[in-house]
């Protein structure tokens, strides 16, 4: 039995009229990989930018119900940018900063206070390290990060994510913007980090989903459908939508 | 079989239309080839025959004697409005670029969307940005000059200028920081840093070219001001000792040259060294820009 990282409990969430999260509860386990399944606009992107209140930003966005994160409520006196600085996020598109590579793992430690230049070198080694990207770039380090190829920078972006030592690492479609090549890179380092960090992804991709997570949750209309081992879900659905979805039928 | 009879028919056509069409539709793209050619030329010579009169005109009248620190009836020396200009510029800047740039984060970074207050900053900053400087120079006159006290100085004139900039830098920094992408603040975000370390590390290094054009703007407007400066700091020709004594800039004193009609050749070697400012100015913060995005 794994721990409960994630308790999302009774989860409503209101863009203006529109209700884009329904009813949402869902146990996600530590250490492990949750991949969330759907098709377009179903709230799964959603679901995750709430799990590190990236939706704070959005105008006229409204949430009921609790989410906790090893069972203290991440909406009720948590600071924000603490929980941020516990649950790391690496977006759709890579977004490096227009800086040196360097300066774009250091940002994050440098925002948490460190900074040692000694302390600061060791954490971005560390992090690419880690990112199974620093025999690439450790040469140009000072380099801007815009120079370098899309599977690369996504992979700084975890190296980015990954220096602020979160516990949590959520990943909003991570590969849709690589080619084959880089994505299966992505694909090995997520499973390479599962041992220390516990994974969220959303994905297009069914098959990504199958390969990499540990448990599927499939959304649909703003609703969680299913949620189980990604095993059987994928072999046996319990539900006629899951069914029809993962065949192909439709999304 | 249909798609074989249907082919050449096709063909046919086009082939039988081609002839009429091509000779005017070539005939129309070299008429706009020429007009655009022959504005862009007009445009470029229009510019060079400009420089070219004024330094004719000037360089032979560019005496050691018009550098002189004491300004006298005979020598015309332009070296206090030379002072006077870069006092005036760095002043106004001084009071303009904290204030524009901070209503601009504002209203691009905290202001909610939707805010009524932002639009109404917008309306005040283009109507602004629409009053001649002959308005600025008179209100100038009405209120810092006469109302405060200031006299005719360099801080009633660079009060003025400050206002007539502001909604000059205030438009090109807010459409540079919209101009940075969201993604940006969000993976600022995204790592725990708050507003204003994402402000300040992230997004406006990312706009400071843009902010740096609204800037190089702002200068030239001082530089070349006349109007709003004769009513405000007034056109006394030596070096102002404190801010509140009188002082004029290059273009002012340009402009009581020329309009004296004695000194109308010293008028045309101010001139020179006018262009010679500005151009250098350009250059400088066209490098500095350069470096600033390089990084």
């Amino acid at each position: 039995m794994t721990n409960i990282k994630y308790k999302i409990q009774d989860l409503n969430l209101h863009y203006g009229a529109f209700h884009a999260l329904k009813n949402i509860s869902l146990d996600l386990p530590e250490k492990q990989i949750t991949a969330f399944i759907g098709p377009s606009g179903c709230g799964k992107s959603t679901l995750l930018k709430t799990l590190n209140r990236m939706n704070d930003l959005v105008e006229g966005c409204h949430i009921d119900g609790t989410v906790t994160l090893d069972g203290e409520d991440i909406f009720d006196r948590m600071d924000v940018n603490v929980l941020r600085r516990r649950v790391g996020m690496v977006f759709q598109k890579p977004n490096p900063f227009p800086m040196s590579i360097y300066d774009n793992i250091a940002f994050g430690p440098r925002t948490h206070g460190i900074r040692s230049r000694a302390k600061l070198d060791q954490i971005v080694e560390k992090s690419l390290r880690d990112a199974a990207i620093w025999d690439e770039v450790k040469d140009r380090l000072n380099k801007s990060a815009l120079g370098m190829s899309g599977g690369q920078q996504q992979r700084l972006c975890i190296a980015r994510a990954l220096a602020i030592q979160p516990e949590v690492l959520l990943m909003d479609e991570p590969t849709s913007a690589l080619d084959p090549i880089s994505t299966m890179k992505v694909e090995d380092l997520v499973q390479e980090l599962k041992k220390d960090y516990t994974i969220i992804m959303v994905t297009h991709n069914m098959q990504q989903a199958t390969r990499v997570s540990d448990k599927t949750a499939f959304f649909l209309l703003g609703e969680v459908i299913e949620f189980n081992d990604t095993a059987d879900l994928f072999s046996m659905p319990q539900d006629q939508r899951t069914e029809n979805y993962i065949t192909g039928r439709f999304g | 079989m249909n798609g074989s009879i249907a082919l050449p028919k096709e063909q046919l056509r086009v082939k039988h239309k081609a002839p009429n069409h091509q000779p005017t539709q070539q005939l129309q793209s070299w008429i706009l080839r020429v007009l655009v050619y022959a504005a862009a030329i007009f445009t470029f010579s229009v510019l060079l025959f400009l420089i070219g009169y004024i330094l004719i005109r000037g360089i032979p009248y560019l005496t050691p004697d018009l550098f002189s620190l004491e300004y006298t009836s005979e020598n015309c020396s332009m070296l206090p409005s030379i002072i006077t200009t870069v006092e005036m510029t760095l002043l106004c800047l001084v009071i303009a670029i904290p204030i524009s740039v901070f209503t601009a984060i504002y209203l691009v970074e905290y202001a909610k969307k939707g805010n009524k207050l932002v639009g109404l900053m917008r309306l005040t900053a283009e109507t602004l940005s629409g009053i001649p400087s002959i308005v600025y120079g008179l209100f100038g006159m009405l209120f810092f000059v006469t109302q405060l006290g200031w006299k005719l100085s360099l801080l009633s004139g660079s009060l003025t200028l400050s206002i007539m900039i502001l909604p000059l830098i205030m438009r090109s920094t807010e459409e540079a920081l919209l101009a940075v992408p969201d993604t940006y603040r969000e993976a600022s975000f995204g790592l725990g840093a708050g507003r204003l370390r994402t402000v300040f590390r992230i997004v406006l290094p990312s706009a400071m070219p843009g902010i740096l054009a609204g800037i190089i703007l702002a200068v030239g407007r001082i530089v070349g001001e006349t109007a709003a400066l004769i009513y405000t700091a007034g056109t006394a020709t030596e070096l102002p000792s404190s801010l509140l004594s009188s002082g004029r800039t290059l273009a002012v004193h340009m402009y009581c040259l020329s309009s004296e009609g004695l000194h109308t050749d010293q008028a045309y070697a101010t001139a020179v060294v006018l262009l010679l400012i500005v151009l250098a100015m350009n250059t400088i913060s066209a490098l500095i820009a350069r470096k600033l995005t390089k990084k």
